[in-house]
């Protein structure tokens, strides 16, 4: 089967360059170790869009998480990702504007300082770090320890958005009163809409992420053939369903008739999962969310909604708010996200930057594209 | 007897003593009943001498334990450089309240390894320190075993053309012992492969005559076993993916925690480096064997890429395989 789609892109391929790009950390680690890249027609390239929610963490989200942790009687869950996530750069006293032109007020910091930390090396100076596998283990955590403080750092898309606020509820329902969440959380279809706005990036088509997908349907990818003329298919992770899913956007894009179209059929409905989006809807409500290498996208972050602030761990614990680091200049993770360059183009890959000593989390996560270049190509 | 260790057991006196007597019953042998300060041997040959320490936890999972882990593993690297091996020494490091019980469970799984194989642990230690100070037991263990004057492994002997075989399903120790975690509220029925090699091993290198090298598969899996095989050399490995044996559920585990499982490790697999015209012989060998029912041919020696370890992918694509950086930490979405 692989041979015969690859037969159909080959036929289809032309001198004209195709940029498609996939915004999914499953579907770049997917591509990498099937090697597909080096199958396909030449004129088609495959970027990695901002699909790791680990890597489009703020340094200003990370460095709230390491303030946290460093207060006593604090328990910090989190995913095992998120542990070497290294944040450094200025912290800085004055409030940075935003793209937007926002003002945020920031509270708490005295005067610039270098940070340059992870939870890692926090947990290495004695802060209690704990890695979980769901929000539900946080809750466990937390009944387990009535004298302690858990804060479970909520970093995911849609994908996680549901088990999060279903943690939420749980933790209103029995009472929990030392659970709270600090939510990174973001929804990935406006962000992907802002990327086909940026000047640097060119996106004939998308390859639309499938666990996303499973909760929220093909209804939100919309805009990307009725407003941008551009295909947008849902596809699924085996690399046949990768490959299948780049020969239909070739097709819609010789037949010039876009549209959204399902790949994933096994797994995603048009409808998507509305028990899961209720979940999210009942917890929490869209705000701006910081996205590194885009900046502030409005509507993109899930925080808590005013009946849940009480498990708001930016509240209670009087976090500084706002974005107060100064990227790190060397770091070029917001360009490799969106796909305006390569790792390869990055001149601290593989020197300055590797795996042991990553600069960015494209480097640390798993599913960073920094790190899937450095494991699979040879 | 006290149902517990206590400091008192390391001290060197009669509470040592009375613990160390208890440890003779199963392991007991005409040279370590001497209990000398040292084991007094008689070896005439090329000696390989190996060492290793064991902090695995949980201490009990699914196809071992603590013990036979550190007899097995022991003597596995023995094995790899084409030694016979003979003796082997133990020494504990051992918890405060650790449980009497389950250190009698665990000397008799250790005994029980070595009988089996064939091999005397014929020295040994025991120290008790501090609770909190030792995660309940370590164990630390070397070996020595002869090499037969004809054998002469190395990585230096691979040549292009020659062919690599494992001995059966790779990756079941660290699925096992992640699922004794108890980290996570899924089960499976995987069981750790640790097991001394000596036997199959002996097999066929008395068989075979063009045996290049041999490498145990531990910590970092295949993967990373392979691609320090490879490394600097002039020759490369090609890997073919769908010729890696993997048992289904440890491929599920891997999935569902967004690892790879050829980054597992294992405790009773060892990649074989042969001739090509012994391949189908060095199978069949290995596949007769208890140990070494999965078998399979899993790659070949190839000029290019030098020095690199490569696999084809199941869609004909290549992907670098790397030696692996840290731990192993699960994707999140």
């Amino acid at each position: 089967m692989v041979k015969k789609i690859l037969a159909e892109l080959q036929a289809l391929a032309d001198q004209k360059p195709v940029s498609i790009m996939e915004v999914c950390g499953t579907h770049t680690v997917a591509v990498y170790r099937s090697g597909i890249a080096g199958l396909l027609p030449k004129n088609l390239h495959l970027i990695s869009g901002p699909g790791c929610p680990v890597c489009v963490t703020s340094e200003s989200d990370l460095y709230r998480f390491f303030v946290l942790s460093r207060k006593k009687g604090v328990i910090i869950t989190t995913f095992g990702d998120l542990l070497r996530v290294p944040a450094g750069g200025q912290v800085t006293p004055s409030p940075s504007p935003l793209p937007q032109g926002e003002r945020v007020k920031v509270r708490g910091i005295k005067k610039e300082i270098p940070i340059q930390s992870s939870l890692e090396k926090e947990r290495a100076k004695g802060a209690d770090v704990r890695i979980v596998y769901s929000p539900m283990d946080a809750l466990a955590i937390a009944e387990e320890n009535p004298g302690k403080d858990v804060v479970f750092l909520g970093i995911g898309f849609e994908t996680t958005a549901p088990a999060i606020a279903g943690a939420v509820l749980e933790a209103k329902r029995s009472g929990l009163t030392n659970f709270f969440l600090l939510s990174a959380l973001k929804t990935i279809p406006a962000a992907m809409e802002a990327l086909l706005n940026f000047p640097k990036v060119r996106i004939d088509g998308y390859l639309c992420p499938g666990h996303v997908s499973v909760i929220i349907g093909s209804r939100p990818y919309r805009f990307i053939s009725e407003d941008y003329h551009r295909p947008a298919v849902i596809t699924g992770f085996q690399p046949e369903d990768i490959l299948e899913g780049l020969l239909l956007i070739l097709k819609q894009i010789k037949s010039g008739k876009p549209k959204v179209e399902i790949q994933y059929r096994a797994a995603v409905h048009p409808k998507g999962n509305e028990v899961a989006q209720n979940l999210i809807r009942r917890v929490f409500t869209a705000g701006p969310a910081s996205w590194r290498g885009l900046g502030v996208i409005p509507k993109t972050g899930l925080k808590l909604k005013a009946e849940f602030q009480r498990f708001d761990g930016q509240k209670q614990f009087k976090l500084p708010e706002g974005e107060i680091i100064k990227p790190n200049p060397a770091c070029r993770c917001g360009e490799v996200i969106t796909g305006a360059i390569t790792p390869e183009n990055c001149r601290q890959f593989r020197r300055k930057c590797t795996p042991e000593k990553p600069l960015g989390p494209c480097m640390v996560s798993v599913e960073g594209t920094c790190a899937a270049h450095y494991k699979y190509n040879a | 007897m006290a149902d517990k260790i206590t400091l008192g057991h390391g001290s060197g006196g009669k509470l040592s003593a009375e613990l160390i007597r208890e440890f003779l019953k199963p392991l007991g042998n005409p040279i370590l009943n001497r209990l000398e300060d040292s084991a007094v041997l008689s070896l005439c040959g090329k000696m390989a001498f190996t060492t290793d320490s064991f902090v695995v936890h949980p201490l009990f999972f699914p196809g071992g334990d603590i013990g036979s882990l550190s007899v097995s593993g022991t003597i596995n690297d023995l094995v790899s450089v084409g030694a016979v091996p003979l003796y082997l020494s133990l020494a504990l490091i051992i918890e405060e309240d650790f449980s009497r019980a389950d250190l009698k469970k665990i000397i008799a799984s250790a005994a029980r390894t070595a009988a089996q194989a064939g091999v005397k642990v014929v020295t040994g230690d025991t120290k008790v320190v501090d609770r909190g100070r030792a995660h309940g037991l370590f164990i630390t263990t070397s070996g020595c075993g002869l090499i037969p004057d004809d054998i002469a492994l190395g990585r230096s002997k691979i040549k292009v053309g020659d062919v690599a075989l494992v001995n059966g399903p790779v990756g079941d120790h660290a699925a096992a012992v992640m699922l004794a975690r108890n980290e996570f509220s899924f089960s499976g029925k995987i069981r750790s492969d640790a097991a001394p090699l000596n036997d199959l091993v002996n097999r066929f290198l008395s068989q075979l005559k063009t045996v290049r090298f041999i490498r145990d598969i531990t910590r970092g899996g295949l993967a990373t076993i392979l691609s320090e095989v490879s490394d600097e050399m002039n020759w490369g490995i090609e890997l073919n993916e769908t010729a890696i044996p993997l048992r289904r559920e440890v491929i599920g585990i891997a999935e569902i925690l967004g690892l790879d499982p050829l980054y597992f490790a294992c405790e009773g697999k060892v990649v074989v480096f042969v001739a090509k015209e012994e391949a189908r012989k060095a199978l069949r060998l290995m596949q007769e064997h208890p140990l070494g029912k999965g078998a399979a041919i899993i790659g070949k020696v190839v000029a290019e890429p030098a020095g690199l370890t490569i696999l084809r992918t199941r869609i004909s694509g290549t992907r670098l395989l790397e030696p692996f950086s840290g731990d192993q930490l699960p994707r999140i979405c």
